[in-house]
């Protein structure tokens, strides 16, 4: 599997042009998804067709900037005033001990953390230079945006392989288009279509769970968007559905801005491109993977990666 | 296993002792006589409904009106009929009222409502409902749609009746399945982009139907066996109806009714409908758990 290789037959445009439609389509001239998901996203539901027409597409990812985030389950402070910046189309992984809040954090960013009972946010979250928690900003629009993929593989169980991956499209109102093509294009884009295609009508459930975390990431892809969040995507993995997911991730950064989260360090230091250490809901030190698992600036740092604590 | 004698003196510590064996025997003991005694009654009204029941079913049992001739015996007094039927049809309508608003209340209290005030209220009052007697929401139907409006008794009031019986406990049975999905579903429908009103109607409420159908059978198995709503809002009748509207019959007030002739072949007739009435019940008990075992979620 090449990063490079070409999209699947579905598409018919390439990639570089499909961006600059989609740029013109969203009322600018510009190519590049900056104004794009400005458009997108600030109240603007009834989209355009342009997006989700032809499923998974190359596009370029939205950089993401934390500024002094601060996280509340209640009255207690689990995320404590975060700078940090997801640079667009890189993987960021985030390390740090059980409970430092790492989840909390990226799950501020699609705005799921709002979804808990008695949970709020504090701060901002710049999507390129769109605020997601500016009041004129629509929720669903910003998780059309910011896809997620959860710890544990969560197909929904009352349908298919196919209706699993559809479900982004038909739940997102976005059938627009050949949607079985949409569908075959995600798969392609999760690297599970050579493994499904003959049994696309049998229960998401009933695939492994390797398999079953691609269809989330597929499901996720569908809807094509510019951001992908993984928290512990692997956890629940054989080493084997691993790599493959790791894999996955080094293909996905050419379409999509990722941040995953992960205890494990040594998958850190195989897909991430920068690494966040973070430590009871404070940003230690972020920089180059390479450098925080050799030289990292912060002696907490240091003792966290070669397995002093946590 | 160094030294023998050692060795058993440390399994010593693992042994029963005969006092913790028999306070062991005893308890269990205690608990199966509990359960025989709870069975026995069970098990004897089943064998006196069929003893008594059985034998007066026939074709035209379930096939003819009753006739309201009760003196002569025999089969002029007529079957069932309109009592098998007056009871669908009454169910049927009280189902399709209380089963909407049922599951409408429960999904709010589950996706919405939450920990809210007004939430908690609701529940107190739906727990309230559930131990009010039937007969209040008899006399409540009768007061408010008979009294009230100067009309008579009609099989739609029967089902007003009826649907305020079921309600509480479609919702609670509602809301206990949609508590049993998986929050991470939610949370990846939400994820995808998708607003709220579709990820439950599209992802929660399919994974929680087989769940609710049972409680919502179970609902109308109990609304089905009830008389006391019946008896002052769709009052009794003898022919067969289909209109809503007026009088009609129904299993448990033929029952009622029947009981308290003098004549023998009429009670008899009223052991023969306390069977049908038991096995329709049945019948909708097995198909709930039909549906049950195939659920993942219930």
């Amino acid at each position: 599997m090449t990063p490079e290789r070409p999209i699947p037959e579905v598409t018919d445009v390439d990639p570089e042009s499909r961006t600059e439609q989609e740029g013109e389509a969203q009322g600018s001239a510009q190519p590049g998804a900056v104004p794009a998901a400005r458009a997108r996203i600030s109240g603007q539901r009834a989209e355009p067709s342009a997006n989700g027409d032809t499923g998974v597409q190359a596009k370029r990812g939205l950089s993401v900037k934390l500024e002094g985030l601060r996280a509340f389950y209640g009255a207690a402070e689990q995320v404590k005033g975060i700078d940090l910046e997801f640079r667009a189309n890189e993987v960021t992984a985030i390390i740090g001990p059980s409970g430092c809040g790492k989840s909390t954090m990226i799950r501020c960013i699609n705005r799921m953390h709002e979804e808990i009972p008695g949970a709020h946010a504090q701060g901002r979250v710049l999507l390129e230079d769109l605020d997601v928690y500016d009041p004129s900003v629509d929720v669903v629009a910003v998780r059309r945006a910011v896809g997620m993929v959860f710890q544990k593989p969560n197909p929904f169980p009352t349908m298919s392989v196919f209706d699993n991956v559809a479900a982004g499209l038909r739940l997102t109102s976005r059938r627009r288009g050949d949607l079985r093509a949409k569908v075959e294009a995600a798969l392609r884009g999760a690297g599970l279509w050579e493994e499904v295609a003959e049994r696309l009508d049998e229960p998401g459930a009933g695939l492994s769970g390797g398999q079953q975390q691609r269809l989330c990431i597929a499901r996720s892809l569908a809807v094509n968007p510019e951001v992908i969040l993984m928290d512990e995507p692997c956890s629940a993995l054989d080493p084997v559905a691993t790599l493959k997911i790791e894999e996955l991730i080094d293909e996905l950064k050419q379409r999509v801005t990722i941040v995953i989260v992960t205890h494990n360090m040594q998958q850190a230091a195989r897909v991430a491109d920068r690494t966040a250490f973070m430590l009871d809901g404070l940003l230690v030190e972020v920089g180059p993977t390479k450098e925080i698992f050799t030289k990292p600036g912060d002696p907490r740092t240091e003792e966290y990666v070669t397995g002093k604590f946590g | 296993m160094s030294a023998p004698a050692h060795g058993a003196e440390r399994l010593a510590r693992f042994a029963v002792t005969p006092a913790r064996r028999r306070k062991d025997t005893l308890a269990r003991g205690a608990i199966l006589t509990g359960t025989v005694l709870a069975v026995i009654p069970l098990l004897l009204i089943v064998y006196y409904l069929l003893l008594k029941g059985l034998g007066t079913w026939s074709v035209s049992f379930f096939t003819t009106d009753p006739t309201g001739n009760t003196f002569f015996g025999g089969s002029s007094i007529g079957g069932i009929k309109s009592a098998i039927l007056g009871t669908v049809e009454i169910v049927a309508l009280a189902s399709a009222i209380s089963i909407p608003i049922g599951v409408g209340v429960a999904v709010w209290l589950v996706e919405y409502g939450r920990a809210s005030a007004f939430a908690k209220a609701v529940r107190f009052f739906v727990d309230v409902l559930t131990g009010v007697p039937s007969i209040l929401f008899g006399l409540f139907v009768y007061i408010v749609l008979i009294v009230g409006t100067g009309t008579t008794y009609a099989g739609w009031k029967g089902s007003v009746a009826l649907s305020l019986l079921m309600l509480p406990i479609v919702i609670r049975s509602a809301e206990v399945v949609l508590l049993l999905v998986p929050n991470a579903l939610r949370e990846s429908a939400l994820a995808l982009g998708a607003p709220r009103w579709r990820v439950i109607w599209s992802v929660v409420l399919p994974a929680a139907l087989p769940g609710m159908v049972t409680g919502v059978l179970l609902a109308i198995a109990r609304a089905a066996g009830e008389t006391a709503p019946l008896l002052f809002t769709a009052a009794a009748t003898l022919g067969t109806s289909f209109n809503l509207g007026g009088f009609m019959n129904s299993l448990p007030v033929q029952i009622y009714k029947d009981v308290t002739s003098p004549t023998t072949a009429v009670v008899d007739r009223a052991w023969g409908a306390a069977l049908t009435l038991v096995v329709m019940i049945l019948i909708l008990n097995v198909i709930a758990r039909v549906i049950a075992r195939r659920s993942r979620l219930a």
